[in-house]
């Protein structure tokens, strides 16, 4: 028989043993960042130095993890920069300046940032329009009702008690002195998002659905129901990361541009596949750090800000060719 | 007799872990048609892959026109006059009949596309088809119906001016009327001194067109006549086993039990009144041309193209499903034919695919690794216990033969103990000796009290592991057989030949 | 059985006629609303000219990107191209009317460079179509950044007859997308290098088995839609004197292009549709704008409709399709 040479598999229970477990390149890389990031920038080392790194990263790090949902699922969601846009946008028209109304303001945003993801994956689902347009669609739409809400001049500043999550240090922390409210924010989403993808059936049903949605629906499962959920989760963490960078940064109308693609690069890095079927919330997470990494230490060596986007685009461009190249060979052998 | 226009000597050809030719000699000859039997997985399509250019030969030779050639691409197959026209069309659907036809080689006039020349032309070649079936050039191919389709690529071949033309069971999508126009064309081919290999194995067909016929066998050459035997000798050659062992034990009278799926005159636009129960232990062959509608019938019970008329009753329950995840909930399963394209999940592993319904029913938020069904660990000792092989289940699933990659997806259903499992070509593509696990995986299933429902094309493997047989005929249930009928018997029934030669 | 017809009466297929309906759909709607609010003005043959004369950038954009689509790739970077050939053209005219050839000259060869970087990537390097683009968008967008601060300059006035100028009563620029038309016409219908995009785009395993040189037809495929949009860029520089890092971006040439290919009936998996398709397109997306206008909608409510109407256009044909999309 063919398979005799194979061997039959092990015992049950032992088959992940004897097998030395792969971890993903993108962590050895994020590594060697940081060690290069503190040769040329010893205060790195300080908590001041790392912390802000972080904090800095919590909002692409958040979306990363949400965008992971849907390039899982097998498509892409371009409307999470014009949800951080709106977020920003429609939280300070709504506040109006007033500290007081921040309580209801978030969940009103929440509330938008579902509709928005439902929306979407309604559109995919049952109109059967590629993500990429339909989402590309909404991200025009959700600018245009940013720039219409603002009558193209957004007011004011958000108040304090909003800017909280992005902004605050908790200070007094032992060992690290200090610990922002953005990175904690990130711990819990990242923990969350990392459960769901990979501890339960959704996790395993995205999977499913973007390797194979034929297959997975013959074999039962709700497709309409599980895409809801991925863009519902990219859709919600844009309105997250929305909320931190309303912290760090003024009110504007182009906040959220370009974040899109920064998450799916960020993703792309982590080692996911496009089109679907591959990826790892830590994994793009790490990617984030990285992406962030590496606009850090481009600033250091003082290269101008827009080099980023360039250095941006290659390296989406070189990940995607190096994961195919994986591939390739390892599909030979 | 003249020089054949090709010859096969001594082809080796390894695939990893198989030897799928084992030193074949083939040959034909200008204005013959040699016909190429052997049952699925018999090396034939291998061989006729070496021919035409798309798999390099491990050793022997290909030699055309007295010339010893190494094609490396089925271009210089092309060039060298070799044409295959496979089952699956390598037409596009969206151009003319005539751009088809000229595909890659338009002709040009001033460096343009002469439409009127190409469309003249095309026109010219299908002539040949006789004036009944006329095809119009300007025709968009997806316009034509799959006969129509099947002509084209023939015309494709034949304006190629090719002198060996293998034609790949051709009649498989086609209808009697069909085949005649096909077996019509042959024979002009014939007349016009082109070499023709057929394969197929259906003997009628080889009674009907050959001249010569070999008979492939597990990589070997089984047999080969310079005369067209009795269909029985080509059988033979064929199966050249013990089928008894080949196949599981018949259920016994006291292995059946309730009815669990009963059909009355239920339809939808492909099927009409079909009415019919199946109990649980036994395993029911549905039998009957590509077309025929079996495949169809199973999608309907599936809830995937629902009936749209008619009752369903599922252990006496109504079960008019309309979607696949309503009928697996209660209780049905079906092993797509295709599996690659409906059943696999590629990139995930073994155990993956394993737990994919049994996850895709459970709560979205509840465990991965524990589900309502079955548990991850109860999973592996499943699979281990199908003898599926594997170096370990978390590798991904794509690495794995055929036939372990269909165990892994009757794992799939087995999690949830279905009382209805519907196996279409449950051994499309799986190695020949694995096949005979699958037919004894089915058989202990059904001894565990499931109904099998069993869709296939392949007609020996209906008659060997089936209990009954039904046999359908465009969308309706035309007969129905106990088991030991005759290979004829369903052949007929299939084709209603007896109403056409009346 | 024997005078069997084998040919399948041939099914009246909703898409071909689609555009056309959709076409005739936006005028009618276009007239009403100008009846209705009594411009009739808007109903002379200048208003049509005009309407047309709306969507010239577009138009220019989309014949490229149909090309891109039918080999059944994308092209997502055409916008930023846009926007690069715009500021470089201005940027190396500079006022001088000497410089107006060079100009030309230097934003084709970098609108051929881009196609060909883009071809290169998704041919050799097997990167998605999507993905290659969009990384290619990006740099573009940074090294035009990078450099903005550096680049002036503005078009010389008589570099202003592309946009402004009129021969027997038509617009030069209307002129130009017409040729344009025709030239795409012409190669998709009779040259045997348009015969191949449709193949490459039906399914590129039997193109390759039929000996077409897919790698080829896809590049030349790209560089044509990049020419295009340098083109588009030019006339951009041309009609408002001077070219600006965002022009492209804000008239989101990108996803545009790509709606008003699929609403003229091509299928964005590649290897069917056609250049009257994508004109038809053009026509209807200048429609819709100029009932916007009439209707006195503002800007950024348009902006929000573009975008409903965009993926409701892309809808109109996806709907019906059996395949499960992602």
């Amino acid at each position: 028989m063919i398979q005799e040479t194979v061997g039959s598999a092990k015992a049950p229970g032992a088959t992940n043993s004897g097998r030395l477990p792969k971890i993903n390149p993108v962590f050895f890389v994020l590594a060697a960042l940081l060690v290069a990031i503190t040769l040329s920038n010893p205060n790195f080392v300080e908590p001041t130095g790392y912390m802000n790194f972080l904090k800095r990263a919590a909002p692409l790090a958040i979306l990363a993890a949400g965008q992971i949902y849907v390039i899982v699922s097998g498509g892409f969601d371009l409307s999470v920069g014009s949800v951080i846009t709106l977020t920003v946008v429609g939280s300070s028209m709504l506040l109006n300046n007033n500290a007081d109304a921040t309580w209801w303001v978030i969940p009103v945003m929440y509330a938008v940032g579902l509709a928005v993801g439902v929306v979407n994956a309604l559109v995919v689902s049952y109109l059967r329009v590629p993500s990429l347009i339909a989402t590309l669609g909404m991200m025009i739409t959700l600018n245009g009702a940013a720039f219409m809400w603002s009558s193209g001049s957004p007011r004011g500043y958000l108040p304090d008690t909003f800017r909280f999550f992005g902004r605050v240090n908790i200070q007094g922390i032992p060992l690290i002195q200090f610990l922002p409210v953005a990175l904690l924010v990130l711990v819990v989403v990242g923990l969350c998002l990392f459960w769901l993808m990979h501890r339960t059936n959704l996790g395993r049903l995205l999977h499913a659905i973007g390797d194979n949605p034929r297959a997975a629906q013959m074999s039962g499962v709700p497709l309409e129901r599980v895409r809801i959920i991925a863009f519902v989760v990219s859709s919600l963490s844009a309105v997250t990361a929305g909320i931190l960078l309303g912290g760090f940064a003024g009110v504007s109308t182009d906040v959220g541009v370009g974040y899109e693609l920064q998450a799916i690069t960020a993703c792309v890095i982590g080692g996911a596949q496009l089109l679907g079927g591959r990826g790892s919330v830590p994994a793009s997470i790490a990617g984030a750090l990285t992406l962030t990494a590496i606009f850090t230490l481009l600033n250091f060596i003082g290269l101008p800000k827009p080099v980023r986007d360039v250095v941006q685009g290659v390296i989406l461009i070189v990940a995607v060719v190096l994961a195919t190249y994986r591939r390739n060979r390892a599909g030979r052998t | 007799m003249s020089n054949p226009a090709i010859e096969m000597r001594g082809i080796t050809k390894s695939f990893p872990g198989v030897k799928a030719l084992k030193s074949v000699s083939f040959s034909a000859y200008p204005g013959e048609v040699h016909a190429l039997a052997g049952e699925n997985g018999a090396g034939k399509s291998t061989l006729m892959k070496i021919l035409s250019g798309v798999y390099r030969l491990d050793g022997g030779a290909v030699v055309v026109s007295g010339e010893e050639r190494h094609f490396t691409h089925p271009l210089e197959a092309i060039r060298a006059g070799i044409a295959v026209i496979y089952q699956e069309f390598s037409l596009l659907p969206e151009r003319t009949v005539a751009q088809n036809i000229f595909l890659g080689r338009e002709p040009t006039r001033f460096g343009l596309i002469d439409h009127k020349a190409m469309n003249a032309e095309a026109r010219r070649v299908l002539a040949l088809f006789g004036s009944a079936h006329r095809i119009e050039p300007d025709t968009v191919v997806a316009d034509l119906d799959v006969a129509s389709q099947q002509l084209v690529e023939i015309a494709k071949a034949v304006s190629l001016d090719a002198k060996v033309i293998v034609m790949d069971e051709p009649t498989a999508a086609l209808n009697e009327a069909e085949c005649e126009v096909l077996f019509g064309l042959v024979d002009t081919l014939k007349k016009r001194n082109v070499a023709i290999i057929y394969i197929t194995h259906r003997m009628r067909e080889i009674t009907r067109l050959a001249d010569r016929v070999t008979v492939l066998k597990d990589g070997e050459t089984a047999a080969s006549f310079d005369h067209v035997p009795e269909p029985d000798t080509i059988v033979r050659a064929m199966v050249g086993r013990d089928i008894g062992d080949f196949y599981a034990a018949p259920a016994t009278p006291q292995e059946i039990g309730d009815v669990v799926l009963s059909v009355r005159h239920a339809g939808n636009d492909r099927l009409k009144d079909i009415s019919f129960e199946l109990s649980a232990g036994e395993i029911v062959g549905f039998a009957g041309l590509q077309g025929a509608g079996r495949v169809a019938l199973a999608q309907a019970i599936f809830g995937f193209l629902p009936f749209t008329e008619g009752e369903v009753l599922l252990a006496g329950n109504p079960a008019l499903f309309t979607n696949p995840r309503d009928a697996i909930r209660a209780g049905i399963g079906l092993l797509p034919g295709d599996r690659k394209a409906e059943a696999l999940v590629l990139m995930q592993s073994v155990a993956d695919n394993g737990l994919l319904t049994a996850r895709a029913l459970s709560g979205l938020a509840g465990r991965a690794d524990a589900t309502p069904f079955t548990s991850a660990e109860e999973m592996n000792k499943l699979l281990h216990d199908l003898d599926v092989r594997a170096g370990s289940f978390s590798q991904e699933i794509k690495a794995l033969s055929g036939g372990n990659q269909q165990k892994a997806i009757v794992a799939r259903w087995l999690a949830l103990a279905p009382r209805l499992l519907i196996f279409i070509e449950p051994t499309r593509g799986i190695d020949v000796n694995a096949k005979a696990g699958i037919y004894h995986l089915m058989r202990d299933l059904a001894r565990k009290g499931t109904a099998i429902m069993m869709v296939s094309s392949d007609l020996p493997e209906v008659l060997g592991a089936a209990d009954r047989i039904l046999v359908m005929r465009a969308g309706e249930l035309v007969a129905a057989f106990p088991r030991g009928v005759s290979e004829a018997d369903v052949m007929l029934a299939a084709t209603g030949e007896e109403a056409v030669a009346a | 059985m024997n005078t069997a017809t084998l040919t399948k009466r041939p099914a009246w297929r909703m898409e071909r006629y689609a555009p056309a309906l959709l076409l005739a759909a936006a005028l009618a709607i276009y007239i009403a609303i100008a009846l209705g609010l009594g411009l009739t003005r808007f109903l002379t043959p200048e208003a049509a000219v005009s309407i047309l004369n709306r969507s010239i950038a577009l138009g220019i954009t989309a014949v490229g990107q149909t090309f891109a689509i039918l080999v059944g790739s994308i092209d997502l970077s055409v916008a930023h191209l846009i926007s690069a050939s715009a500021v470089v053209s201005s940027a190396i005219m500079n006022g001088d009317p000497a410089m107006m050839v060079p100009a030309v000259l230097a934003v084709l060869l970098m609108g051929a460079v881009v196609g060909t970087l883009n071809g290169l990537m998704i041919t050799k390097l097997e990167v998605n179509p999507l993905i290659a683009t969009l990384g290619m968008a990006l740099i573009i967008q940074g090294c035009l950044a990078s450099f903005h601060g550096r680049f002036g300059g503005s078009v010389p006035d008589a570099f202003q007859y592309f946009a402004y100028g009129e021969v027997i009563g038509l617009p030069v620029s209307l002129i130009v997308l017409v040729l344009l038309v025709l030239a795409a016409w012409a190669v998709l219908r009779f040259t045997r290098f348009g015969s191949n995009i449709y193949s490459v785009g039906g399914n590129r395993d039997t193109a390759r088995a039929a000996g077409i040189k897919t790698t080829r037809v896809v590049m030349a495929s790209h560089i044509i839609c990049s020419l295009c949009a340098s083109l588009a860029g030019l006339y951009l520089a041309s009609r408002l004197k001077s070219g600006s890092p965002w022009i492209g971006t804000e008239g989101a040439y990108d996803l545009e292009s790509i709606a008003v290919v699929v609403i003229g009936g091509t299928i964005l998996s590649g290897g069917k549709g056609g250049i009257w398709g994508t004109v038809a397109g053009v026509i209807i997306f200048s429609l819709i704008d100029s009932i916007f206008n009439l209707a006195g909608v503002d800007a950024f409510a348009k902006q929000v409709m573009r975008g409903i109407i965009i993926v409701a256009a892309v809808a109109f044909y996806a709907v019906r399709s059996k395949r499960i999309v992602a």
